[in-house]
């Protein structure tokens, strides 16, 4: 089953991408967006069925060489079948909605260029390389997935090949994503050259060794776990587009809106979370490292945020709020609270993907308008699309009540991230950051929505006129997620950042040693509960999907009602087991999640309290007065050009890196090669050179074989005198 | 069949002759006479080598299928191959019928062209499979030849100036290797090779004109082999003369160039460099490693600004020779396994990528990268199969490309860490130049009035890059069919190689130490 989901995106991409003709453009939608909802289905059965333990699945030999052995395998744990439902579900839904989006594309000719099945073809490609990515039994085959998804997003970025910025984007992805690739290809280098094995088992098993082990690298003497961990993160920052190595992913929105929705919002860039969960029996052993995942993350979330607050198109708003959220990911990562990282992106994938879904609504109904100057009253043209996309902003803003765990998806994943961060850093840097980004975010999303479905229509009229709403095959998809976006977060609440013991259970983390003894009756008592729990949940879950809500309401008593139940008895969960035992490690010393539950009354409801801050100015800017905006740019001209220019980061990279590549390249080859190497070696050679121009000049006439055959016996003589000469010697 | 190796080799040489001899007259029966009797020849060639493949026996570390004999002047032949030279030979093989399908259109000359290539496959193969040092020379040197008649005759407007360049460069490259060859008969008295990788060469320290020579004797000769294998490679800073001459060679001549000749520098330095001169290559290794990793720096980067196709690509070439050279001199399993590998590899890829030159340079006549824009209009699958070689050419795992690069890199960084980080940096590099050429050739939309009529690969061209696009796919997701075989003859090699290093207890850390600060300056 599990090569199934694995197997069938690429068989569907490589019929609908070579063999189109033989089942026709429909044909080759149906497959690929039927083998993808196979995949699907199969994936949630994986994740309520798959128990605790970890499973290797064997495909192929790959690379041998010496020590190195590593295997095309599928490695399958929970974090591993988090992921699938992620990816296949994500991607079986942008499927479906592309057969609306793309019906009609206006950047190619109708009837000639058959782009549909190019489309798909690419979309399932992307989806079987993540799928690669995510159940990668080695580093390597990890990178494979890595490039792959890479490739994927090159390809779709610049699907509309005609487009001088849709090319320029889809290189500079490529490119900046490399530079990611380089620090984590470092890293394997650096894990192969300790452990002398690349598979995560042998990895993890060494973990604690890696870090009492000093190595040289460049001129530096470091822990090796601290640089491993670093290495392995300049890879995440790259595919999860953290500050530095941000400046593609906006870019990257010159893809067809699906693709946004599927790799730029959902999957692809939440790689470098997984990335960092996945390694965390090394992360662990790396605090420094994960200081600076924290500080980077929180950095990221703050930057991306205040980018967020001015962009124009619709598109852009969202990317960066994709680019914030990932900063909150690895906030909660970097404090060692890898569940919670996994939390929200298994709930921002539901709400973001639906955010660029109902954006891409818009923009398919205003005819491929993306400026959200140009909006404006739209709710009542488009009412699904206004209140999928209104579920979507009361996810992604944190709506909910405060003190419980009833709300959207966002609220429960992003105060988790917000309390973890305060237990994580005693309050500091990065809790600031991440609750003035909650505030920025609700200001942001509110804009959104304010600008585009309220207010008066604006800009061209006839545009307005025309705009409708989508057909069904991409309000369906909408619908799903909105599911997923409002109830996501209290499902999953107790697993992912629930007591410990249930985050452990749910990890596969063993217990630590001496609070099993005491504790075990109850926690066996508590996995009965659990267990039962959670199937209770599948079936809400779908149930849910059909419409019926109440089913679902229901589960989440329940959750919360187990959720609360341990801690009122006081009971103390200690995580345990050796790196490697569970999907995620957490070590012995690091209690961030218990303190994370244990936060003061006012930290848990800061982030709520920033949402309506957030919420409140959007108000008052965009519906109360909407003259203010405009006033305030230009009371605050050069703050406003430094946040719309986005912190001039591409100019500035443009001058630090594109152009002096280009210039010392220029030099060596004209200088370097041209004068300094070819000039010394000719100047040597100076003697023969005139004979050659005579000669060159003579060959002119047309006799130049016969100029090379008493070159070849010139030759000839030459090295029977060598030889013989040399031979007597 | 006990004369496998000498039918292989020679198979090609008697089409050669055959043609020469038999076939008269320039009309337009006796050029298509030409062009089959070549494909059938080197086509043959391929088919029987498999038996060459077959016959091999992977387990087995040392020469197999040994043919000796007398020959003129008392000098000895002899043919083998091991794990090392199997893999190039069946590369010679697999890539000239498609060159000679290559050169379908060729209208000059074509018998003599054909007699070229034709010769050229068995002086190429004969140097993959001498087991004596004349014999290897013999060839080796001889293998210029036809190619510089290549490049002057069916080159391009400035192709007698590349023709010298070419000939100039790798030929006085070898001279020092000829002194060298003619120094280890004196010394060891046999220029039998299997007996010279047994023969251990002196390795005192001496002085010379006042420089104290580490590594003595054994040190001299490797330099000396090392200006040859350099050349030919081409190394940095020694490289000049590819960029030339790939951009006045025919497409079949660049391809040949690229895919097999380059190699025979890289081979050359595993067959003769590192074992035979263990200590030398311990005393000047991190030299090379060194240049090695300048050449991907500063080939990729001067790659970047280039306006012509084929000088692109020639000086990615140059630095994907750079990762063999840096993969070969950090003597260890991953890094010879994936200098091995990416030989193999680039002859694939980047014989597939001056194919892609060639056919659009076969329409417009020109290389110029301005020239074109927009091709993915007119020509879906020309992009497509661009894509593919290009991303291979960046190494995208799942390519063959990929896995020697990872291989070599792999290890390097257990050598010196300095090296892997600058080598790694060719990856960011590397898909700079190449999507961006990319870009400037297949995307965009298609503005430009001459291209408005340009035409989609033919079935033939498509039939050409059929099998490098499988063999590229292929080997990237499953390369055990040529690890396995080089493998063990690699270990073997390593073996001797670290045990001749560690009785030689001078040349330890202490020595191989001082060429890498030297170079640091």
């Amino acid at each position: 089953m599990e090569s199934i989901i694995l197997f069938a995106p690429l068989a569907g991409a490589i019929i609908a991408g070579f063999f189109w003709k033989l089942t026709g453009i429909r044909g080759a939608q149906w497959i690929t967006t039927g083998l993808l909802f196979l995949a699907c289905a199969f994936s949630w059965i994986v994740f309520f069925t798959h128990g605790p333990e970890t499973q290797h699945i064997q495909v192929l030999r790959w690379i041998e060489s010496g020590s190195l052995s590593t295997d095309w395998s599928i490695r399958l744990d929970r974090l591993t079948s988090i992921m699938l439902i992620v990816v296949t579900t994500v991607s079986a839904l942008v499927h479906l909605y592309s057969f609306g989006y793309m019906a009609h594309d206006e950047n190619f000719r109708e009837g000639e260029e058959s782009y549909k099945p190019r489309f798909f073809a690419y979309l399932s490609f992307f989806t079987f390389a993540m799928l690669m990515l995510v159940t990668a039994d080695n580093l390597v085959q990890l990178f494979f997935g890595w490039e792959g998804v890479g490739v994927a997003s090159y390809l779709l970025i610049g699907f509309y090949y005609r487009k001088p910025s849709a090319n320029a984007a889809a290189m500079k992805a490529f490119v900046v994503n490399r530079v990611g690739d380089f620090g984590l290809a470092l890293g394997i280098f650096a894990l192969f050259f300790l452990v002398d094995s690349i598979r995560f088992d042998d990895v993890f098993a060494a973990a604690p060794q890696i870090a009492e082990t000093q190595m040289t690298f460049l001129w530096m003497e470091v822990n090796a776990a601290e640089l491993i961990s670093i290495l392995l993160f300049i890879g995440a920052m790259g595919k999860s587009a953290q500050l530095l190595l941000h400046t593609w992913l906006p870019d990257a929105m010159e893809g067809p809106t699906p693709v946004s929705a599927l790799i730029h919002a959902a999957t692809m860039v939440t790689a470098g979370v997984f990335l960092v969960c996945r390694m965390s029996p090394l992360m662990e052993f790396a605090p420094n490292a994960l200081a600076f995942v924290t500080f980077l993350g929180a950095t990221t979330a703050f930057f991306a945020a205040t980018v967020g607050l001015v962009q124009n198109d619709i598109k852009r708003v969202i990317a960066y709020s994709t680019c914030s959220q990932l900063g909150y990911m690895f906030v909660a990562a970097g404090v060692g609270v890898y569940s919670v990282a996994m939390f929200h992106l298994f709930t921002h994938a539901f709400f973001k993907a639906m955010l660029f879904l109902g954006a891409g609504s818009v923009i398919h109904g205003m005819h491929h308008e993306q400026d959200m100057r140009n909006y404006g009253g739209l709710r009542h043209k488009m009412p699904y699309t206004f209140w999928a996309m209104m579920i979507g902003t009361l996810a992604i803003t944190g709506v909910g009540i405060p003190l419980t765990h009833i709300g959207f998806a966002g609220f429960l994943s992003k105060d988790a991230v917000i309390e973890s961060a305060w237990a994580g850093t005693a309050g500091g840097y990065a809790f600031w950051m991440l609750v003035i980004a909650a505030l920025f975010t609700s200001f942001y999303s509110w804009r959104l929505m304010f600008l585009t479905f309220f207010g008066t229509p604006r800009g061209n009229k006839h545009t307005h006129e025309h705009a409708h709403e989508s057909p069904k095959v991409m309000l369906i998809p909408l619908g799903v997620l909105s599911i997923g976006a409002v109830f996501a977060g209290m499902i999953w609440y107790g697993s992912f950042f629930g007591e410990s013991d249930k985050v452990a259970r749910f990890f596969a983390i063993p217990a630590a040693e001496d609070a099993h003894g005491t504790e075990g009756g109850h926690d066996e008592a508590a996995a009965e509960g659990g267990h039962a729990d959670g199937e209770g949940v599948a079936e809400a879950a779908e149930e849910a999907a059909q419409g019926d809500l109440e089913g679902a309401g229901e589960a989440i008593t329940t959750t919360e009602g187990t959720g609360d139940s341990p801690s009122a008895e006081g009971h103390h969960f200690a995580f345990g087991g050796a790196p490697g035992d569970g999907a995620i490690y957490i070590g012995p010393e690091n209690h961030t999640l218990d303190d994370a539950h244990e936060s003061p009354v006012w930290v848990k409801v800061s982030p709520f309290i920033a949402m309506l801050i957030g919420f409140a100015v959007s108000y008052l800017f965009y519906i109360v007065n909407p003259s203010l905006p405009k006033r305030l740019a230009e009371t605050q001209r050069p703050l406003y050009l430094f946040l719309l220019n986005k912190w001039y980061f591409d100019e500035a990279y443009d001058f630090l890196f594109v152009q002096p590549a280009k210039s010392v390249g220029r030099m060596f080859w004209r200088r370097g090669d041209g004068d300094v190497i070819d000039g010394s070696i000719n100047g040597v050679a100076m003697g023969i050179i005139p004979f050659f121009t005579r000669l060159a000049g003579r060959a002119q006439s047309g006799y130049i074989f016969t100029y090379a055959f008493a070159m070849v016996i010139g030759i000839a003589v030459l090295i029977t005198w060598m030889s013989f000469t040399g031979g007597a010697r | 069949m006990d004369n496998l190796l000498s039918i292989v080799t020679f198979l090609p040489a008697l089409a050669a002759l055959i043609l020469g001899v038999f076939l008269k007259g320039g009309d337009a029966a006796a050029d298509r006479n030409a062009r089959w009797l070549a494909l059938i020849a080197t086509s043959a060639t391929f088919l029987i080598s498999l038996f060459i493949l077959a016959q091999f026996d992977p387990a087995n570390p040392g020469f197999q299928m040994v043919e000796e004999g007398e020959w003129l002047l008392g000098m000895t032949y002899k043919l083998g191959v091991d794990g090392i030279s199997v893999l190039f030979v069946m590369l010679t093989t697999f890539i000239m019928p498609l060159v000679i399908a290559a050169s379908w259109e060729v209208k000059d000359r074509v018998k003599e062209y054909m007699i070229a290539f034709l010769l050229l496959e068995t002086l190429m193969l004969g140097v993959f499979m001498a087991l004596d040092i004349v014999l290897f020379y013999l060839f080796f040197e001889g293998g210029l030849i036809p190619m510089f008649l290549i490049i002057g005759i069916w080159g391009g407007k400035n192709r007698i100036y590349a023709a010298f360049k070419f000939f100039l460069y790798t030929f006085l490259g070898s001279v020092l290797m000829l002194v060298a060859l003619v120094a280890m008969y004196a010394d060891a008295g046999t220029t039998d090779i299997p007996t010279l990788l047994n023969h251990e060469f002196a390795f005192e320290s001496f002085s010379l004109l006042g420089i104290q020579v580490i590594g003595g004797f054994q040190t001299l000769l490797f330099l000396a082999f090392f200006a040859s294998f350099a050349v030919k490679m081409p190394m940095w800073p020694v490289h000049t003369w590819l960029p030339d001459a790939h951009v006045q060679a025919p497409t079949a001549g660049s391809v040949v160039l690229a895919s097999i000749l380059l190699k025979l520098g890289g081979y050359g330095f595993l067959r003769f460099n590192l074992p035979m001169f263990p200590v030398g290559s311990e005393v000047v290794g991190p030299l090379v490693l060194w240049l090695s990793a300048i050449a991907i720096v500063y080939t990729s980067l001067v790659a970047l600004v280039q306006e012509d196709m084929k000088k692109l690509i020639a000086y990615s070439s140059v630095a994907h020779m750079g990762y063999v050279t840096m993969g070969i001199f950090a003597a260890n399993q991953q890094g010879v396994d994936g200098a091995i590998f990416q030989m193999l590899s680039h002859g694939f890829i980047s014989g597939a990528l001056f194919l892609c030159v060639g056919v659009i340079y076969d329409r417009m006549h020109t290389r110029e990268i301005d020239a074109y824009g927009g091709l993915v209009n007119r020509m879906p699958a020309y992009a497509l199969v661009f894509m593919l070689f290009t991303m291979a050419n960046v190494g995208l795992p799942g390519t063959s490309g990929f896995i020697g690069e990872f291989l070599t890199l792999m290890g390097v960084f257990q050598v010196n860490t300095w090296i892997a980080v600058l080598a790694t940096s060719g990856v960011i590099l590397s898909a700079a130049y190449a999507l961006w050429l990319y870009r400037r050739v297949v995307m965009g939309d298609l503005v430009k009035e001459s291209l408005r009529t340009i035409t989609d690969m033919s079935r033939r061209e498509r039939a050409i890059f059929a099998p490098l696009a499988v063999m590229t796919i292929w080997l990237g997701i499953y390369p055990a069919p040529i690890l396995d075989r080089i493998g063990p003859s690699v270990e073997a090699l390593l073996e001797t190689y670290d045990d001749r290093v560690a009785a030689a207890d001078l040349a330890g850390p202490r020595v191989a130490e001082a060429p890498a600060a030297a170079a640091d300056h």
